[in-house]
């Protein structure tokens, strides 16, 4: 958010008035008190506040009496009232004199910060729209490094897409900088004040991922003691990002297009229908198209979700971007590492421009943050990058090979520990015995 | 930053094997010493009957009167379930810019949730939390970089959403403030 909003805090117990202004410092908010209304109307004569949150009860004028005389003077300002004791009649008189909202106190921390998200982009949007700010820059893209047309292409298509409601489904081989863009559209969008949740569809087991998606009611089984939420209802007003798409089980396709038709759902062991408003951008390095036409996507659910598709092209395919990505990895991890900023060798550089990356971006970084480990602390050396040195020498090898000298490493760094390298193996015991016997290994040999 | 220090009062009976790790993850983080120490604390004086939850300000405000001649920054670690007047629970607190805070484990356990115990991802939730806290301490205030620990985080799975890190430009303003 670009601008800094102001808030005046009106309660005359102190606690109260403490716990909400350490609360809105830390949200980055600049905010004032006052212990009652009139020297809350003392301070909004000599200064703007962008939103007002008073208690009702006060001695002296209460709340509303104050709520009633802002508004005469200042008739757009957002005023929220917040009771102890919420009572219908008062909360229907609060919102007739044009209060933005009532609340009830205690509040639970999730509901305020909605609360304050929703104020915040009353003002944020009325704001643009008096200065008539046309969607014509990207912003918060200051992360996504490169100067190749393919990707000032994907930018492009971003802006143009931000703006709308519509599903996203971004394409790419993994590392190409798909969550990176799936960002990039929900900052430029107008749900940018709430939140983008993500969900790794792939990381979870089809039961989990019900839960998780959905969440479940407080005694929903024994020992839910509390409610939990869904990351559907989580991403309300936002965006949720349903990374790799392509691993969902064929019945939780069906669950989540019902879900998209309908944006509502119930959490797991609940009866009431929840509802909420999201916008839906997924991910895949798969060929969608090609497992719908296999049977192993829905159609309805892929034609649903695609509305709209960016395709990001492999690092290989736009070299262009590797010098200025570099600069880029450099930068970050000598300052994350605390270290005087490197540069590269020449060879280095063409060195890796000669690369083909299968693992794209992500692999480029990691072998940026590497070499900065195992440098030298000036100068990024075609030595610094062992990966590229090794793959050209193993792409001759053979696969027998490879596994012959891995499991042989293993067992050397577990002291031959059988039980410890099979877990770091990720086979059983047996199968790693049949290993050592195939390949003769001994021990110290 | 060389001689910062960081202690870690233990009022929660976390075992040494968790704190530890807590330390590495602090240490790494805010490149500092890290302490542990073991604290002794009658918990009934902050206890609120109506709520049945303890008051964070109270404690915060206690944890604060500490001496503090041999640290910089202080974090109590609690494993009740903790309140302030205004909120129905929080995770942790702190003094902007200022030396204490406060972290409770207490509903960071997936047992909380009726869902399968999983050590390993409450450390990760607890360090995330300490972080945070300590971040507030250094004078941060909320970020919305995704993935940066000083994002907010009103429930546990938004915790989950982030990592235990700061990002960038965090930490930028970290090295900026803390000369
Ligand atoms: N154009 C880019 N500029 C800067 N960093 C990038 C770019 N593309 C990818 N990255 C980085 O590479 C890593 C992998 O990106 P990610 O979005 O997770 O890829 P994917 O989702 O396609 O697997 C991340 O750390 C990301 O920040
Ligand atoms: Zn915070
Ligand atoms: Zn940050």
């Amino acid at each position: 958010m670009n601008k800094k909003i102001s808030l005046l805090i009106v309660d005359d117990e102190e606690s109260v008035r403490d716990s909400l202004y350490n609360w809105f410092l830390e949200d980055g908010f600049s905010a004032a008190c006052a212990d009652s209304a009139a020297s809350a109307l003392a301070m909004i004569e000599s200064k703007n506040f962008d939103i007002i949150l008073t208690d009702i009860k006060m001695p002296g004028m209460d709340g509303l009496e104050l709520l009633r005389r802002i508004k005469a003077i200042k008739k757009d300002a957002i005023i929220i009232i917040m009771t102890a004791f919420a009572t219908v009649d008062t909360a229907v008189q609060a919102l007739k004199d044009g209060a933005f909202d009532y609340v009830t106190k205690p509040f639970d921390p999730d509901d305020l910060s909605h609360l304050i998200r929703n104020a915040s982009r009353q003002i944020m949007l009325a704001e643009e729209n008096t200065q008539l700010r046309e969607h014509l820059k990207l912003e918060n893209v200051d992360d996504i490094i490169g100067n190749s047309t393919e990707i000032k292409q994907v930018l492009e298509e971003v802006q143009k897409v931000a703006v709308t409601n519509s599903s996203v489904i971004i394409t790419g081989e993994s590392g190409t900088g798909k969550e990176l863009i799936a960002r990039a559209i929900h900052a430029n969008s107008p749900r940018r004040f709430f939140p983008l949740v993500s969900v790794h569809c792939g990381a979870l087991s089809e039961s989990l991922l019900e839960s998780e998606l959905f969440g479940h009611e407080k005694g929903a089984f024994t020992g839910a003691i509390y409610t939990r939420k869904g990351r559907f209802e989580m991403a309300d007003n936002g965006t949720i990002f349903l990374d790799e798409i392509a691993t969902i089980s064929i019945k939780m396709q069906i669950e989540l297009l019902r879900v998209l038709e309908t944006k509502s759902f119930m959490r797991v062991g609940g009866s009431k229908l929840i509802t909420s408003d999201f916008r839906v951008i997924c991910a895949t390095n798969r060929d969608l198209k090609q497992m719908v036409d296999e049977g192993r996507f829905r159609e309805d659910l892929y034609y649903r979700l695609n509305v709209v598709n960016i395709r990001i092209p492999p690092l290989r395919e736009r070299k262009d971007d590797i010098p200025v990505l570099v600069q880029h990895f450099i930068r970050k991890y000598c300052t994350a590492m605390s270290r005087n900023p490197v540069s590269i060798e020449e060879g280095a550089l063409s060195k890796l421009q000669e690369y083909d990356f299968p693992g794209n971006v992500r692999e480029l970084e990691n072998m940026i943050e590497r070499a900065i480990v195992v440098g030298n602390g000036k100068e990024i050396r075609i030595k610094d990058l062992p990966l590229l040195k090794e793959t050209s020498q193993t792409l001759t090898e053979s696969l027998e090979e490879l596994e012959r000298k891995h499991v042989k490493a293993v067992l050397e760094k577990y002291d031959w520990n059988i039980s410890r390298a099979a877990k770091a193996l990720q086979v059983d015991r047996v199968t790693l015995y049949n290993k050592i016997k195939k390949y003769g290994f001994k021990e110290n040999s | 930053m060389a001689d910062m220090t960081i202690k870690l009062l233990n009022y929660g009976y976390f075992e040494k094997k968790m704190l530890s790790e807590l330390a590495v993850g602090v240490s790494s983080e805010f490149e500092a010493e890290v302490k542990i120490v073991e604290g002794y604390l009658d918990l009934n004086a902050y206890f609120d009957a109506v709520r049945k939850q303890y008051n964070g300000n109270q404690i915060l405000r206690y944890i604060d009167s500490h001496d503090a001649a041999d640290y910089q920054k202080l974090v109590g670690l609690f494993n009740v379930d903790l309140f302030i007047p205004i909120l129905t629970y929080i995770f942790g607190q702190a003094y902007l810019g200022g030396k204490s805070a406060i972290a409770s484990g207490y509903r960071l356990t997936n047992e909380r949730y009726g869902l399968t115990k999983n050590e390993a991802l409450f450390h990760a939730r607890f360090l995330k939390e300490v972080n945070h806290e300590l971040g507030h301490c250094f004078g941060l205030i909320h970020c919305h970089n995704p993935g940066c620990v000083m994002q907010s985080s009103t429930y546990v799975e938004d915790i989950d959403q982030k990592s235990p890190h700061l990002c960038g430009n965090c930490r930028n303003l970290f090295h900026e403030g803390n000369r």
